[in-house]
């Protein structure tokens, strides 16, 4: 080193000029000090003064995270108040890519953590590359403590998973009442670019179907958030303030669980659907679509197989088949046929030979019996085809389609469930309009039996014929009894789904009681006779539709997917009833078979009834001793044979 | 000895400045570890500030000549030193700068070589004095400080060894070094850099991205760019007057990266805005004006140049911490005198104003 030849001791006393520095130069470096100083400032008044607000607000971005707290949905109760619908807590586990600093690393121990394989991850990365960046993305849902308490120990290490806690919907096991609850699942794009879903943002849950969809707005309640502070982990260390969530409005239905029950395990093992409605009211009190689906399963993240299994029924699961099958309803329309001809003054005097069938327009009508002379309150029990062969050729298509669509056919109900179909009513104008084709007259034949282009649902059958049953007065059917719902949300419910909704058409007293006595003798000598119930005042009508087109009306029922459906509907008492029920059996055969259905279910109604009656006349002690047979299953107490409604109706 | 310098001569004013300063560190210092699993280090600070103090006054009794004679020595102690953390010294976070002494005392060397040069190049200018400088001079100037230079930079320790620079410049300024020379020596300077950077030997890969994120800090606001955005965030969010003590969010919730250390005055000028950090710059200026006249006043050229060579290191270390801080430079990791928290920093600033007091007492001496 330079310095190690040590030098001797300067003699600089000797130079003066040398001990000293030159003052200039000193002088320089407090200008240059000062200088340094004043880009210094000038910095801190940049960032301080002029974009403080700036760097304030990113501040709080930074510290400030706003987790939202989900609002439960509102629960669904039957018409008593017992629980249908729950909700259940729920942790979900979103990664959130903005707290990431190498995402591929963190991989496999997420992958562990949270029992999901490493590809499945990058799936779900994959699929949100397009989306911006600070939005979180769904890892898992509903996730075990195990893994809560994983995520909960590696805020660490992994501070890009967020927990945020949830309510998941709990449906009743089984596909129990599935079509009309409905389910919910995560909103679709396409959902959200209708004006009824403005006001969600991708990522809410919405009902998709049933109940679930129509009351959406006021199931869903809204949701509130928490302002929390966190660290640079994201960990929390303080809270700044929260918006409650508004929880959802609990709905009653006008289901009743005992009748859904009943309904429920009188379509086991059927195809079709059938729903009970109040004809009263138009409160549904069941409905019931078979084949069903487990709802539950699409509130959590749907599986594959799942999935595949109910898209590749045939028998279309996910289809209410009260609201959207649209058949042909075979005899059962000829009710409305009996009433088209009784309110024209055609029906009451007409005697008709059966000799088997009947030929028309040089075609050749069967009859599936010989019923001999038949006049209309014959024909109604025994069904017979000849006497509506000519009670239609009578009356002509466009007076059949009037009646008919003042009975509500071809029109939706306004039913409050979402995607009702309309059904067809032919007519003339009809014919032109869909196949700019003439009406050919004989075409008529076969809708005077309910077959042709003829095609209802068995809700519009339900409220038709409860409406002839009722003295012409038709209601709106419904699921949500109307004062649950506040007034402008009926409205918007109504506007959503219009219908023909409650009206009243024309009917002589004379004509109700001729229709409602004939369909009563149905299930005493009719067609129904076999599931006649004595001690309940039943009335129906059977309903066996072809499948398969054929000229020349109903000589066999067919085979397979061939087979044709049967149709019933019942109701009791016989007039002004308390309970109208339509039960479509797919493939069944004879309309008949479908009886026991309609059957199971009014006897459970009309049970239950008597039971509440005989309660309350219990509980008000003035005992007197039982007039006819037992009836029902349950009690062997029964009142009159047109008990009156006894409790909530 | 001559007993004529006094604590009457004792810059009491340059000390009050000081422990002024001392005393706000010691409090950001609290504060900004409030949370944190160092809490509790302002003792340890108060500490070190007791122990320089004392420090401080012992070597203000020591005449400051009998320094630069045994200055030789302790150039060779240093260096012999630098090969010791070389060999066995104990590597922190992939750096090797610390020797462990035996009681638990972690020895920093290049921070006592930060003295040991401001002595030695004050010794080797006052050789020179009344000369004008050759290039050899310059050339051996250049070795003095160079040799240490690199081996604290090989460490590796950037921002200890680029404090080395300033006092070589401070020198070569003060020591009469022309225009010519000084313009020659930059150009070349600049080219050399500029080659290597091109060649990518000159600096680590993470030197180089703190760098590029200076340039950019939102470039990658998760990696490198990190700390230059949270500081950024910090100091700006202060605003005029800051958020107040222990209350800056970005300081509290761990934003800020080691904000008792580096990021200090980020923190401080979080929780008491554009006012306190203007304060704190005041109190700074003030001490080294008051160093500057102390410069001015020495008895000798010595004096002179070791009161300069130690304004020289303050001042870079100033305008490279602050200015980072502020975003204006690169993230260095140097600390920021009297206000970042740590031993060797602390100790070098009170063993500089020992000798920068005995100085003073000893301007009327001949």
């Amino acid at each position: 080193m330079e310095l190690a030849t040590h030098p001797e001791q300067p003699d600089m006393g000797a130079n003066g000029k040398a001990e000293k520095i030159a003052p200039g130069k000193l002088s320089a470096a407090q200008y240059l000090i000062a200088l340094v100083l004043v880009i210094l400032v000038a910095g801190l008044w940049r960032l301080q003064v002029v974009s403080a607000d700036n760097f304030r607000a990113l501040a709080e971005a930074n510290r400030i995270r706003k987790i939202p707290v989900l609002a439960p949905r509102g629960k669904l109760f039957d018409r008593e108040g017992r629980l249908l619908v729950d909700n259940y807590p729920s942790v979900s586990c979103y990664l959130l890519r903005e707290q990431v600093r190498d995402l591929n690393a963190d991989l496999p121990l997420i992958a562990q953590g949270l029992h999901i394989p490493v590809e499945q991850i990058q799936s779900t990365l994959r699929r949100f590359q397009a989306a911006p960046k600070y939005e979180p993305i769904p890892l898992k849902q509903d996730i075990t403590p195990d893994e809560q308490a994983f995520i909960e120990a590696h805020r660490n290490e992994l501070p890009e998973l967020e927990t945020l806690d949830e309510q998941r919907r709990l449906y009743p096991r089984d596909g129990f009442a599935a079509h009309l609850i409905g389910y919910v699942g995560e909103i679709s794009e396409d959902d959200l670019n209708k004006s009824k879903y403005a006001f969600y943002q991708p990522g809410d849950v919405v009902g998709k179907s049933g109940v679930e969809a129509t009351y959406d707005a006021l199931l869903r309640g809204v949701d509130g958030s928490r302002d929390v502070i966190v660290n640079s982990h994201g960990k929390e260390i303080g809270h700044l303030g929260q918006t409650l969530a508004k929880p959802g409005q609990d709905l009653k239905l006008t289901i009743d669980l005992d009748i859904q029950m009943a309904a429920e395990k009188a379509m086991e093992g059927k195809t079709g659907a059938m729903v009970a409605m109040d004809p009263h009211t138009g409160e549904i009190l069941a409905m019931v679509s078979r084949p069903s689906f487990d709802p539950n399963e699409f509130s959590v993240r749907l599986s594959k197989s799942y999935w595949n299994e109910i898209i590749n029924n045939p028998d279309h699961p996910l289809m209410n088949k009260a609201i959207q099958a649209q058949l042909a309803p075979g005899s059962t329309f000829k009710i409305i046929m009996s009433y088209a001809g009784l309110e024209e003054n055609a029906a009451q005097t007409m005697h008709v030979q059966c000799s088997g069938g009947a030929s028309f327009y040089g075609h050749f009508f069967a009859c599936d019996k010989r019923h001999g002379m038949v006049d209309i309150e014959h024909a109604i029990p025994w069904s017979c085809d000849t006497f509506y062969y000519t009670l239609a050729n009578k009356l002509g298509i466009d007076t059949i389609a009037k009646y008919a669509t003042d009975l509500g056919f071809s029109q939706r109900t306004g039913v409050d469930l979402p995607d009702e179909v309309t059904g067809t009513m032919p007519s003339t104008v009809w014919k032109l309009k869909n196949f700019h084709e003439k009406w050919y007259a004989g075409e008529v034949i076969s809708v005077g039996i309910g077959q042709g282009a003829v095609a209802v649902t068995p809700i519009q059958l339900a409220r038709a014929i409860g409406g002839i049953a009722s003295g012409g007065a038709l209601r709106r059917p419904h699921l949500v009894f109307p004062d649950e719902v506040p007034g402008d949300e009926l409205e918007a419910v109504h506007e959503t789904f219009p219908g023909s909704g409650d009206k009243t058409v024309q009917l002589s007293t004379g004509n109700w009681q001729l229709i409602t006595d004939a369909m009563a003798e149905t299930t005493i000598s009719g067609t129904a006779a076999a599931v006649h119930m004595e001690g309940i005042d039943f009335a129906g009508k059977t309903g066996t539709a072809q499948v398969v087109s054929h000229s020349a009306g109903m000589t066999s029922l067919g085979t397979g997917k061939e087979r044709a459906n049967a149709w019933f509907v019942g109701m009791a008492p016989r007039r002004n009833p308390d309970i109208v029920v339509a039960v479509l059996w797919e493939h069944g055969g004879w309309g008949a078979g479908s009886a026991p259905v309609a059957a199971q279910v009014i006897n459970a109604f009309v049970t239950k009834q008597r039971r509440l009656a005989n309660n309350l006349r219990i509980a008000a002690e003035t005992p007197k001793p039982a007039t006819t047979a037992s009836v029902g299953s349950e009690t062997g107490n029964t009142v009159a044979s047109t008990p009156k409604p006894a409790a909530n109706e | 000895m001559q007993r004529l310098s006094s604590y009457r001569d004792f810059d009491w004013v340059l000390l009050g400045f000081v422990m002024l300063l001392s005393l706000i560190s010691v409090l950001e210092i609290k504060s900004a570890t409030l949370h944190t699993k160092f809490h509790g280090f302002e003792t340890k600070q108060i500490g070190f500030l007791a122990v320089g103090l004392l420090l401080m006054f012992i070597i203000s009794l020591i005449d400051y000549h009998r320094l630069i004679d045994i200055v030789p020595w302790a150039y060779g102690i240093g260096i012999v030193s630098l090969i010791a953390v070389r060999l066995v010294g104990t590597k922190v976070l992939g750096a090797r700068r610390w020797i462990k002494l035996p009681g638990g005392i972690h020895f920093q060397p290049s921070e006592w070589i930060k003295l040991i040069l401001i002595v030695a190049v004050a010794r080797y200018f006052w050789n020179l004095a009344g000369k004008e400088l050759t290039w050899g001079d310059i050339g051996k100037a250049f070795a003095l400080v160079c040799v240490p230079f690199l081996m604290v930079l090989k460490q590796p320790d950037l921002g200890t060894s680029l404090t080395y620079l300033p006092v070589l410049v401070c020198g070569l300024f003060l020591g009469g070094i022309r225009f010519k020379q000084a313009a020659i020596i930059v150009l070349s300077l600049a080219i050399l850099v500029g080659g290597a950077w091109k060649a990518g030997k000159l600096l680590k890969p993470y030197q180089k991205a703190r760098l590029t994120s200076f340039i950019d800090p939102d470039s990658d606001p998760r990696g490198s760019g990190y700390q230059i955005r949270q500081s950024l965030i910090a100091v700006g969010s202060g605003g005029i007057w800051g958020k107040g003590a222990n209350k800056g969010t970005q300081t509290q919730g761990d934003f800020l990266p080691i904000p008792y250390t580096d990021f200090i005055f980020a923190a401080f000028c979080e929780e008491h805005g554009f006012v306190g950090a203007l304060g704190v710059l005041l109190l700074y200026f003030l001490i080294l004006m008051r160093l500057i006249q102390n410069a001015q006043t020495a008895s000798d050229l010595p004096g002179t140049f070791i009161i300069m060579g130690v304004v020289a290191v303050i001042v870079f270390q100033i305008a490279v911490n602050v200015g980072m801080v502020v975003g204006l430079m690169p993230v260095t990791g140097i600390p920021l005198p009297l206000m970042s928290y740590g031993g060797s920093s602390i100790l070098f600033t009170f063993l500089a104003l020992g000798i920068i007091m005995n100085i003073r007492m000893r301007r009327f001496v001949n």
